[in-house]
């Protein structure tokens, strides 16, 4: 199936059309040539559409009721739990939905990194990606300040502390962050107005992420090129529109089993109770989706590197369509980056857990080894794997693999010989 | 090579989970986590209150608690509201009235006292955190508004620790004012024991065991925390019945417009069909069709 170009039915459609092409957009949103073996991976695109725009929705609602002062913010949540018609409701979907937008970004980002999604020609796509990521971090994070329990308020301190291992300037560009000497009213009130602006960064930025996907076309489980115009490709709507759907709705079992079932599972208890600037909490943990990256922060002994690194750990990413340089994009036909694949899923998983421990004894061992493989895995592994990994034959054509389940051959066979009114076999 | 591989990956995997499980096992400190279980009904997908416990748990909350915990975000007309121990509107009024209000300024600017009414908040025992930590031997009390919800196991930890006061080992030292406790992290704390058998008399004829009291404030304070647990699970059981409906409708809808662009089965045939043609090509070095 070819993309046709929009062709105006009406009059008005057409001057309409010609002045402002809204119409041609919605055709091509429609028509948007799709592989036809895209598999369930490739639904999360839309699930995270999906997660952002709740998320500013019920974050506009919340806002109504919230209110972005150290002495009113954690009665003002309270609030919103008893008192506002369906505010429970509003902030577990908002809470909880922060927690589903990183699992799905999660699975996209690994989806693209087994199926080699950020190679040419979608190098821009990954990267505009990355950008996403990032503003998601930032917006999570200053969102998680602005109950002002005492892991918003410890987990503030920690992460703006974190600008003054900068050389020279560090301390003034954390008072700059602070609006004072300290993490307080000044520094709650511009978190809640950043918290409100970057999510319309974000859509802006998936907007690019969408329009430069849309040049190339989706990159697909066999990894090779589809022949645009032919039976290999299926129109946008109806096809991947219905199958997105069935696994969006598949995730909201997921999702609301949290909201509804289990609230609170993913947050901590700590931040139920008040900030309080006296008290520092026996272990300060950030959300799960950042562990990590505070793994790696901590593994480092020292607290610039340990800054550096962390930041670095995010930015190699960037570099990943230069640093893997072999040509083949799906790991199915590279048995052994598919290895080295799963080690990297593992190591970070790992380092999550590790994220969540004190760094202390065997914790911080691992950690230091984790973090070190994890930089070894993209800066010499990729690199060399490019160049030494032998691949598997790629097939010629997205529906070729099909021919090589066993039974193929003998029905085609049989069906030629219908065809010809003999058998095939006596060709020979 | 690919073998050894394998071997090696899942041998690293395995050393590390040990080593983890060991650490995490020499590194469980000071608290007892060992919470005594309860059946709560208020647990599970479907569970609710236990309307005649938080009624109790209110009384004991009143009469033991009351004087040291605050519950500041509570309000007397939250006890009337479906889903809590719905006292009967007047009984909450009634409740309400027993408490002393500050408002104010009147119009001559003056503040004044006058009954609580069911809008009111409850009303605290002390003005402040200073001035309740102040009399309470330095350690301040913790609202318990959200207190099910800010401690680690929740229910079953705040019942455990009711229920765990305990002459201290021998040898262990405690100062005046603190007391052993098995759940209390790090054992010591400021509270002293504050349930004992018959400690409140209860209206509707419930034995007042130290573990009936202790369970009947606990459920209190759980709906405290979360006074529309109830709505939740409620909803949650509807929107669950209604996405799983949906689901199986939209995957069929899903199945049935995919198969409009041609089946699996004619596709492979179809597939199979073409590139045995260009064996067949192959093989004959010349198009098949010009058999005829």
């Amino acid at each position: 199936m070819s993309e046709e170009k929009y062709v105006p039915k009406t009059k008005l459609a057409e001057w309409f059309d010609s002045r402002l092409p809204l119409l041609s957009l919605s055709h091509h949103l429609r028509s948007y040539p799709t592989p036809k073996n895209l598999n369930y991976w490739w639904t999360f695109g839309g699930i995270l559409t999906f997660c952002l725009i709740t998320q500013i929705v019920t974050g506009i609602i919340l806002a109504m009721h919230y209110v972005a002062h150290t002495e009113h913010a954690f009665a003002s949540i309270e609030h919103i739990m008893r008192d506002v018609n369906y505010g429970w409701l509003m902030r577990y979907v908002h809470s909880n939905g922060a927690s589903m937008f990183f699992l799905a970004v999660y699975i996209h980002i690994f989806r693209g990194l087994y199926f080699g999604s950020y190679k040419a020609p979608r190098e821009m796509i990954w990267i505009i990606g990355l950008a996403i990521y990032l503003l998601m971090m930032a917006t999570a994070f200053m969102g998680y300040v602005l109950p002002w329990g005492q892991m918003s308020f410890w987990g503030a301190t920690v992460i703006t502390n974190l600008f003054s291992a900068i050389p020279l300037i560090g301390e003034s560009v954390t008072n700059w962050l602070w609006g004072g000497f300290s993490v307080d009213n000044p520094t709650l009130n511009r978190f809640y107005s950043l918290h409100y602006l970057l999510p319309f960064l974000i859509f802006g930025l998936v907007i690019l992420h969408i329009w430069s996907l849309h040049i190339p076309g989706n990159n697909n489980p066999v990894g090779i090129d589809v022949k645009k115009g032919s039976n290999e490709t299926m129109p946008f709507h109806p096809y991947m529109v219905m199958k997105d759907l069935t696994a969006l709705l598949a995730f909201l079992l997921l999702f609301f089993a949290f909201v509804f079932f289990l609230p609170d599972f993913l947050g901590h208890p700590d931040n139920y109770i008040p900030a309080d600037p006296l008290i520092t909490p026996a272990h300060i943990v950030p959300e799960w989706y950042l562990l990590p990256f505070y793994a790696i922060l901590r593994a480092i002994p020292s607290k610039l590197g340990g800054v550096i690194f962390m930041f670095a750990s995010i930015f190699v990413l960037a570099g990943l369509p230069w640093l893997d340089s072999s040509k083949v994009r799906s790991a199915t036909f590279r048995p052994l980056y598919r290895k080295f694949f799963w080690v990297l899923v593992v190591t970070v998983v790992l380092l999550g857990y590790l994220g969540a421990k004190p760094p202390e004894g065997i914790y911080l061992i691992l950690a230091r080894i984790a973090t070190a493989y994890y930089f070894i895995h993209f800066l010499i592994l990729l690199p060399l794997l490019g160049r030494y990994e032998k691949t598997d034959p790629l097939p010629m054509s997205i529906s070729d693999p099909v021919l090589d389940k066993p039974g193929v051959m003998d029905k085609f066979k049989e069906m030629a010989g219908k065809y010809e009114g003999e058998n095939v076999g006596s060709f020979k | 090579m690919l073998v050894h591989l394998n071997r090696i990956i899942l041998t690293i995997f395995i050393s590390i989970i040990t080593t983890l499980s060991f650490a995490d096992s020499q590194h469980s400190h000071g608290a007892n986590t060992n919470y005594l279980k309860t059946d709560w009904s208020f647990e599970g997908i479907f569970g609710t209150f236990d309307r005649a416990s938080l009624q109790r748990g209110y009384q004991v909350y009143q009469d033991v608690c009351a004087g040291c915990h605050s519950v500041q975000h509570l309000s007397y007309r939250n006890l009337s509201e479906k889903g809590g121990p719905e006292f009967l509107p007047e009984e909450a009024k009634a409740i309400a009235a027993q408490f002393e209000v500050t408002d104010g300024p009147n119009e001559d600017g003056e503040m004044f006292i006058r009954p609580g009414r069911l809008s009111d908040k409850f009303v605290k025992p002390f003005p402040n955190a200073k001035a309740a930590a102040a009399a309470n031997g330095g350690a301040y009390p913790p609202d318990m508004s959200v207190l099910a919800k800010a401690r680690k196991g929740g229910a079953d930890y705040i019942y455990s620790l009711l229920m765990g006061y305990e002459e201290a080992p021998t040898g262990y030292e405690l100062d005046d004012g603190v007391y052993y406790n098995k759940y209390m992290p790090g054992n010591k704390i400021k509270m002293a024991e504050p349930i004992s058998d018959g400690i409140v008399e209860y209206a509707d004829g419930t034995e007042t065991t130290k573990a009936q009291i202790s369970k009947d404030v606990t459920t209190f304070l759980v709906w405290a925390a979360d006074p529309h647990l109830e709505a939740r699970h409620k909803m949650g059981f509807k929107v669950f019945f209604y996405l799983i409906i949906l689901l199986t409708l939209v995957y069929l809808s899903k199945q049935k417009v995919w198969s409009q662009f041609g089946s699996k089965e004619e596709k492979e045939e179809e597939e199979a069909f073409d590139k045995a043609e260009r064996v067949v090509t192959e093989y004959e070095g010349e198009d098949p069709k010009t058999f005829k």
